[in-house]
């Protein structure tokens, strides 16, 4: 062997070493800086209190609940949504039919739209459009409660923003259910509708919370969506109607940082709002991780 | 054709059957009849139409994209492919049981109990008393009765077949149809799968393909050989075996081709 492919394998794998590393050194960079930045602003009563004198004190409640809320909207209109197309994309129309490939080209268009263009749909066809003309009808003479940014239309937004990922994952764990056991099922006398709520979905459950979690996850850390259509700059209350308008983690983190009348006083808030931000994420992926590991170890016991 | 004046009216019968999957021809002209309360084994060289007309009989081939068929298929006096037929109905009636062992990823009980269900039975001690009679009558309840709630994924394969005979028998069927049955077991267990045919046959039609001549010879009454997409020759088991009319049947059951 030339000695100069040896020192070309050498350095190739020095590289590859070298920028793994860099990885693993960036996460714990972060974190540190993070946690180092937030731990002391971070308590209890950080979190379950409302901001204070003009956001330059007190704790972030109103955007941690603001966060939930919107998050389970998104998710009790998107995963259904979302389920239902894949069942459809899978199991009524033909793999190489004209509107299976109509769907997945939309699919995959969605997918692409920056999530900015979500926020600007929002406002111009759910409150201007479908918000204002429900006012129309049910709301008094010149009184906007459904035309005007709130949980609602932020949740649809983000809906949209995260159908593409769960209409993939989920169609992914339906494929993967083995035809056998539809057969199985339709020999019985089952009808497709049948073995698709007996035996496919049972079965692709897993894939259904994989896409959910996905979705949550993105969900909870998206701003651009909900600029428009939602997200308020700051609220002394907790929301109690979907037509309210919330707080949210990651806006809360951009206002503080940018907005606030004292960046420099902020800082340990901004930092621990930041480090709930990343907490509440990874609690909601290590929960969906467990459920998915009991139900894969009931599936084998 | 079948004398009906001297014999009893078939189960089954099939008349000039022609079956396509796209454009291409699976099936040529079949005709044949199948008599109640007997075994009728399919047998013939892989691709030779044999399990593709064994699904003919309960319409599986309907769940396959761009199929077509020709002929008529009369069980008792129905002809299943009529635009009238209701196949949940059909499906009901003859029963179907895999090649590859297939029961769900559910309890021993939920895996029988499948069936009933789907077909309107909620009672708890009613669907027990199905479970437990289908599990019975497919030589599995003394091995099972005790862990009717394990899951049927950690039963051997000759339990897991065994096992969807059960849940098969339990929709109360009068055909049975067997498509290699016993392919992927062990000579124990197929053992087993054939001793068990031949109970069944008392109170059930049943049609097994099989590509194990030894095994069409010990559990059939009657046999078809299918080559090619045709029928080439059916008749009884020990006439077909012993002193076959066609030159081809003969090439095959002495193994010089298949």
């Amino acid at each position: 062997m030339k000695p100069g492919r040896r020192i070309f394998g050498t350095g190739f794998v020095f590289i590859t070493q070298a920028s793994a590393f860099l990885i693993i050194g960036l996460v714990i960079f972060i974190f540190l800086t993070i946690i180092h930045g937030g731990w002391n602003t971070l308590s209890l009563e950080f979190i379950f209190s409302s901001p204070k004198n003009g956001m330059t004190e007190g704790g972030i409640f109103p955007a941690i609940a603001g966060t939930f809320m919107l998050v389970f909207i998104m998710t009790i209109l998107g995963v259904p949504v979302g389920t239902i197309t894949a069942v459809f994309l899978c199991e009524y129309v033909k793999k190489s039919s004209p509107v299976a490939k109509i769907i997945r080209f939309a699919v995959n268009t969605l997918a692409g739209i920056p999530s900015i263009v979500f926020g600007l749909f929002g406002l111009g066809f759910f409150i201007q459009f479908v918000g204002r003309n429900m006012d129309k009808v049910l709301s008094p003479p010149g009184e906007l409660i459904w035309g005007q940014p709130s949980l609602i239309w932020a949740g649809l937004t983000m809906a949209l923003l995260t159908l593409p990922t769960v209409i993939i994952v989920v169609e992914e764990a339906i494929t993967s259910v083995p035809r056998e056991w539809r057969e199985a099922s339709l020999a019985l006398g089952a009808t497709k509708w049948e073995t698709i709520i007996r035996v496919v979905l049972p079965n692709s459950i897993t894939g259904i919370l994989t896409g959910t979690i996905l979705a949550v996850s993105r969900g909870a850390g998206e701003v651009a969506p909900i600029l428009f259509t939602g997200v308020a700059y700051f609220l002394p209350y907790i929301p109690t109607r979907v037509t309210d308008q919330f707080m949210q983690l990651g806006y809360h983190i951009y206002v503080m940082a940018t907005q606030s009348t004292n960046v420099e006083k902020t800082l340990g808030i901004q930092y621990a709002t930041t480090l709930v931000l990343l907490l509440l994420t990874f609690i909601l992926n290590f929960i969906a991780i467990i459920i998915r590991y009991q139900l894969r170890k009931k599936r084998i016991a | 054709m079948i004398d009906s004046s001297t014999m009893q009216k078939p189960k089954i019968s099939v008349d000039s059957l022609n079956f396509f999957y796209g454009k291409s021809q699976a099936l040529f002209k079949i005709s044949m009849a199948m008599e109640a309360q007997q075994v009728t084994a399919f047998i013939g060289p892989s691709g030779c139409g044999k399990s593709t007309f064994l699904r003919t009989l309960n319409r599986m081939n309907d769940t396959i994209d761009r199929t077509y068929i020709e002929g008529t298929v009369m069980i008792d006096d129905q002809n299943i492919y009529a635009p009238d037929v209701d196949v949940v109905h059909l499906r009901k009636r003859v029963g179907m049981v895999f090649q590859k062992s297939n029961p769900f990823p559910k309890s021993i009980f939920e895996n029988v109990a499948f069936g009933p269900r789907i077909h309107g039975i909620r009672n708890k001690s009613d669907l027990y008393s199905i479970v437990e009679k289908s599990l019975e009558q497919a030589g599995l309840w003394n091995e099972v009765k005790d862990r009717l709630n394990n899951n049927a994924l950690g039963l051997s394969g000759g339990q897991q077949q065994r096992l969807c005979i059960a849940r098969a028998l339990a929709v109360g069927p009068e055909v049975l149809l067997m498509d290699e049955p016993a392919s992927a077991l062990d000579p124990r267990s197929t053992a087993r799968i054939e001793d068990l045919i031949g109970d069944l046959k008392k109170n059930f039609t049943i049609i097994i393909v099989t590509h194990n001549m030894q095994q069409a010879a010990r559990v059939s009454d009657y046999t078809a050989f299918f080559f090619e997409g045709e029928l080439i020759e059916f008749g009884e088991t020990k006439q077909i075996f012993t002193m076959p009319k066609q030159k081809k049947t003969e090439d095959y059951i002495t193994g010089r081709f298949g």
